[in-house]
């Protein structure tokens, strides 16, 4: 049970894929421009991470070691199809914000570099906790990101009015210059926090 | 006349790296220098080209034809995955010297969410294969004009005197940034 909680933490806080891993690069600029949007992809990632690493972990005595990555390609992309099917028949607003990131979602590096170096190593238990932990971690991270963005691009937070009237929103922000300038502080900051800590 | 608007479209106004945010991992990855920004530009020009043709070749004809568009996503990435490996094979036989020079990058391109991304958004917009093909290739070079600047910029960074806390990946987010903000200047240049 214990390893079970530890592994389910290490994904949010130590192992990070955003902040400390810097995986999954391509959805998070991509799709933060706005809290719920950001959230709505953590959210997706974190459902077919979950599958993935549970059916990998299953199949991992099955798979022959030489075909291993096509093998577990065909089972992430099995997953993102689904999670595809059932945006675009249950929130057709986020599938039509999301778009193409959906299917994209088969060569986020997250899920793959989950599946050969957490699942084809453990049991299922632990792999489905590694899959809600690093799921957790990034979609807290997306969300805070397109919180930030949407605050100061839009003046609003999960898309209810904060500041309006006093305070001009910089656009910017949330178009794609914006993206990489909010990751690239929020990084600075959390670096400058970690050296506070150690000093 | 379409085909060129394409073209600059792709590398310009809807630049894969600046605009898109696709092909993210080897753009930060891979552009330390500028020698190697250069053959991983290379390369997914290669692979971008020809995974636009074959899997407009498989859409049409095999998931249209049979009714089954569901599984584009899957068989879309086995394609591409598949092709990297072969022309990772073909070079080595054929080119050992262009297989040398692009080493390690070859097999990473499989992961370049830009080489799928350009092969759905092809079908999406209902481009014929001409049109896929010069939109494919367009993309890669706009992704090599990003990749190549981009390791030039960062080729200064190391010289610079910058706070420790940025040092590293957040210094190379923020000039990447600065990057976009000059390729949002050719918005609305060319609307297809």
């Amino acid at each position: 049970m214990k390893k079970f909680i530890n592994t389910l933490t290490n994904g949010i806080i130590n192992e990070n894929p955003t902040f400390r891993l810097l995986l999954g690069m391509c959805p998070t600029l991509a799709t933060t421009s706005s809290a719920i949007n950001g959230m709505g992809m953590g959210l997706s990632t974190m459902a077919v991470l979950i599958c993935s690493n549970l059916f990998i972990s299953i199949l991992r005595n099955v798979i022959p070691d030489k075909v291993r990555i096509p093998c577990y390609v065909v089972v992430i992309a099995t997953f993102v199809t689904i999670v595809d099917m059932l945006l675009e028949g249950f929130v057709p607003s986020l599938y039509s914000a999301l778009g193409l990131y959906i299917p994209l979602i088969v060569v986020n590096c997250i899920i793959l570099g989950r599946a050969e170096a957490f699942a084809a190593k453990n049991g299922p238990l632990l792999s489905i906790a590694d899959g809600i932990g690093c799921g957790l971690g990034f979609t807290l991270s997306l969300t805070v990101i397109g919180a930030v963005r949407e605050f100061l691009g839009a003046g609003t937070l999960f898309g209810i009015g904060i500041i309006s009237g006093w305070y001009e929103p910089m656009l910017v922000m949330i178009l794609a210059p914006g993206a990489f300038l909010v990751l690239g502080l929020m990084m600075g900051a959390l670096n400058k926090l970690q050296e506070k800590k150690n000093a | 006349m379409k085909l060129i608007l394409i073209v600059l479209s792709a590398i310009f106004v809807n630049n894969y790296v600046a605009v898109q945010f696709l092909g993210i991992c080897p753009f930060l990855g891979v552009s330390k220098k500028v020698d190697t920004a250069i053959g991983m530009g290379m390369a997914v020009t290669f692979v971008m080209a020809i995974a636009s043709a074959v899997t407009w070749v498989i859409q049409e004809f095999i998931l249209n034809t049979l009714h089954l568009e569901y599984l584009q996503t899957i068989s879309f990435i086995l394609v591409i995955a598949a092709l990297v490996q072969f022309v990772e094979m073909f070079l080595q036989k054929a080119s050992p010297a262009l297989y040398q020079a692009l080493g390690v990058y070859l097999p990473l391109i499989t992961t370049n969410c830009a080489v799928l991304g350009v092969a759905i958004t092809n079908i999406d917009r209902g481009y014929n294969i001409i049109e896929s093909i010069v939109n494919g290739t367009g993309g890669a070079l706009g992704f090599t004009l990003a990749i190549v600047l981009f390791a030039g910029i960062r080729e200064r960074l190391e010289l610079a005197n910058i706070p420790k806390c940025l040092e590293g990946f957040p210094i190379a987010l923020i000039s990447a940034s600065m990057m976009a903000l000059t390729f949002l200047g050719f918005q609305g240049l060319i609307t297809l």
